[in-house]
């Protein structure tokens, strides 16, 4: 198993400085998700602006790839629509269970495509998506909130 | 001393005993296998004892009328034989075979419910350092029959605090649950305080013995205990077969588990009547093939014996004790010297998470553990999520504890940490 493949210089980056980090006030709804077969934890909140993710703020336990993929995440989808957003989620859930045979788009993607190498290592595939699985509750939660309001 | 010099056998030809160990792994690495407190490895002799048992012998037992029904049958209960006599169990009739140390603990906590030996108002006692197949039972236990849990913390070291086990073990208890040794912080508990101190108050004693059977000479005749729950493969049997050992006369005043074939005496359309034990907690064509491999890993403990794979784990687990605290910034959680301690011992390395740990070492072929160990309280207790364990057993060699040790240091470098 080449290991380099899995800790892309991206993501130990993304892993030492992460983007967004830390628990915010302005939120719509926060939700909290764990990995129960590692421990991993992240409680993890999402501002909505009409259509647009104002913020996404998070405190994350776990491992490398787990706290970079919710940097990345955050990168991902801060500024953007809801929809765009999902779009993303949709490419990124896409690469992690390809078995490594997706080819990422790095239009999309962009940091995101590190995690290529993490579709090859299925024990680890749960820590990539543990933010976004979380982005996507979350998400949810608000645009049902907004539409009952 | 060396753990050559400790070990009462050749630990190399041991090992040559072992198909697995011959492994190597991606880049052709040779396997250094380190959890063995979550499955050990088999020996070649286990492997063709299962083989001949479903090559030459395979029937159902007790109840097939045929000669190979009955060689069957001699198999399956040659091996209740032979884990009596490695348990010292008075009779083989004490020796219940369930699906693994899980089962056994929640037949117990079900039918001491059932017996109506638990209820309203009454406390059950467990130890913080308890694997989760020794506690939830026994929260279910408390929701079913309105009991109370409590439980003993443990000390800054890893160990059982019994400072206050006057309060907490009272005329209220009816039963306590412990570990012999735990799977996560490796401490002994001293169980020879605590049996005395539950059965002065009447309460009965369960000891998971999960992690300690495989590694100590265990004598149950002595022990004290009522009841003891450990499972086949992590004493080099297969999975699929766990052992409750329980004193005839309480086997004998329990109900059944679970209902089906073999646990009956007689049954018509409106009641049944039940069998004596063991067999009336084993319903069910029972696991006959791992049965006859766990008796051929009895066989195989009991020729190495069982003092000399003590002491080969005691001066393994020195050895690694010390290695592990040469680097700077390793954190062993749990008591950091071999004094009452099994063979496994959990640590964090400071800025690496154990997952990306126990990564790093896979890609250099060494297998280790990383999470909660299914010991999250523990972990708690501790102030941290989860850490990385390295265990070790009979096969272990200072060699493999140095690989951990280069893979330790090669995984901080890799982290800059």
């Amino acid at each position: 198993m080449d290991v380099d493949a899995l800790y892309q210089e991206i993501i130990l980056d993304h892993y030492k400085k992460p983007h967004g980090a830390g628990l915010r006030e302005d939120f719509d709804t926060e939700v909290h998700h764990v990995n129960p077969t590692c421990g991993d934890e992240i409680t993890l909140r999402v501002h909505l602006d009409g259509d647009t993710v104002a913020d996404v703020s998070y405190a994350a336990q776990g491992c490398s790839i787990s706290q970079a993929s919710a940097s990345v995440l955050n990168d991902l989808v801060v500024g953007h629509s809801v929809e765009e957003g999902m779009t993303v989620l949709g490419s990124f859930t896409e690469l992690m269970q390809g078995k490594g045979k997706v080819e990422p788009d790095e239009d999309v993607l962009e940091d995101g495509v590190a995690f290529a190498g993490v579709a090859q290592f299925p024990a680890r595939v749960k820590c990539a998506l543990l933010a976004w699985m979380a982005w996507k509750d979350a998400v949810a939660q608000a645009v049902t909130e907004k539409e009952d309001a | 001393m060396t753990t050559a010099e400790a070990t009462g056998y050749d630990v190399e030809q041991v090992r040559r005993d072992f198909p697995v160990l011959a492994r190597r792994l991606a880049g052709d690495l040779p396997l250094v296998y380190l959890d063995s407190a979550n499955t050990s490895q088999k020996p070649a002799s286990v492997i063709a004892a299962i083989e001949e048992h479903y090559r030459l012998h395979n029937a159902n037992v007790a109840r097939a009328m045929h000669q190979i029904g009955a060689e069957a049958t001699e198999a399956f209960e040659g091996a209740r034989d032979k884990v009596a006599g490695f348990i010292g169990a008075p009779s083989r009739d004490e020796v219940v075979f369930t699906k693994n140390a899980s089962e056994a603990l929640n037949l117990v906590a079900r039918v001491l419910g059932d017996a109506g030996r638990v209820g309203a108002g009454d406390e059950i006692v467990i130890t913080q350092l308890e694997h989760h197949s020794n506690i939830v039972p026994w929260q279910q236990l408390c929701q079913r029959t309105g009991a109370t849990l409590r439980w003993f913390g443990l000390t800054p070291e890893g160990r059982l605090d019994l400072s206050d086990i006057d309060s907490l073990i009272t005329e209220r208890t009816k039963v306590v649950s412990v570990a012999w040794v735990s799977n996560m912080l490796g401490s002994v508990s001293p169980l020879a305080t605590i049996i005395a101190k539950a059965h002065a108050v009447g309460a009965l004693v369960v000891v998971d013995a999960s992690q300690a059977v495989p590694q100590l000479p265990v004598d149950v005749s002595t022990l004290g205990a009522d009841l003891v729950a450990f499972t086949g493969h992590k004493m080099l049997g297969p999975t699929g077969i766990g052992v409750l050992w329980g004193r005839y006369e309480l086997l004998a005043e329990l109900p059944p588990f679970m209902g089906g074939g073999e646990m009956i005496e007689t049954v018509t359309m409106e009641r049944t009547t039940y069998a004596p034990p063991p067999a009336r907690f084993e319903a069910g064509t029972p696991p006959i093939a791992q049965a006859v491999g766990l008796g051929a890993a009895v066989d195989y403990l009991s020729a190495l014996g069982m003092e000399n794979v003590a002491a080969h784990e005691h001066a393994i687990t020195a050895y690694a004790l010390g290695r592990l605290q040469e680097i700077d910034g390793l954190r062993i959680v749990g008591p950091s010297e071999a004094v009452d301690r099994g063979g496994a011992i959990s640590f964090e390395l400071a800025g690496v998470h154990p997952h990306d740990v126990a990564q790093l070492l896979d890609s250099r072929g060494i297998a280790v553990r990383a999470g909660n160990h299914c010991a999250k309280p523990a972990h708690a207790c501790f102030g941290v999520q989860s850490t990385s364990r390295a265990s070790f057993y009979l096969y272990t060699t200072e060699q493999e504890v140095d690989a951990l040790v280069d893979g330790l240091l090669h995984t901080k470098k890799y982290f800059g940490a």
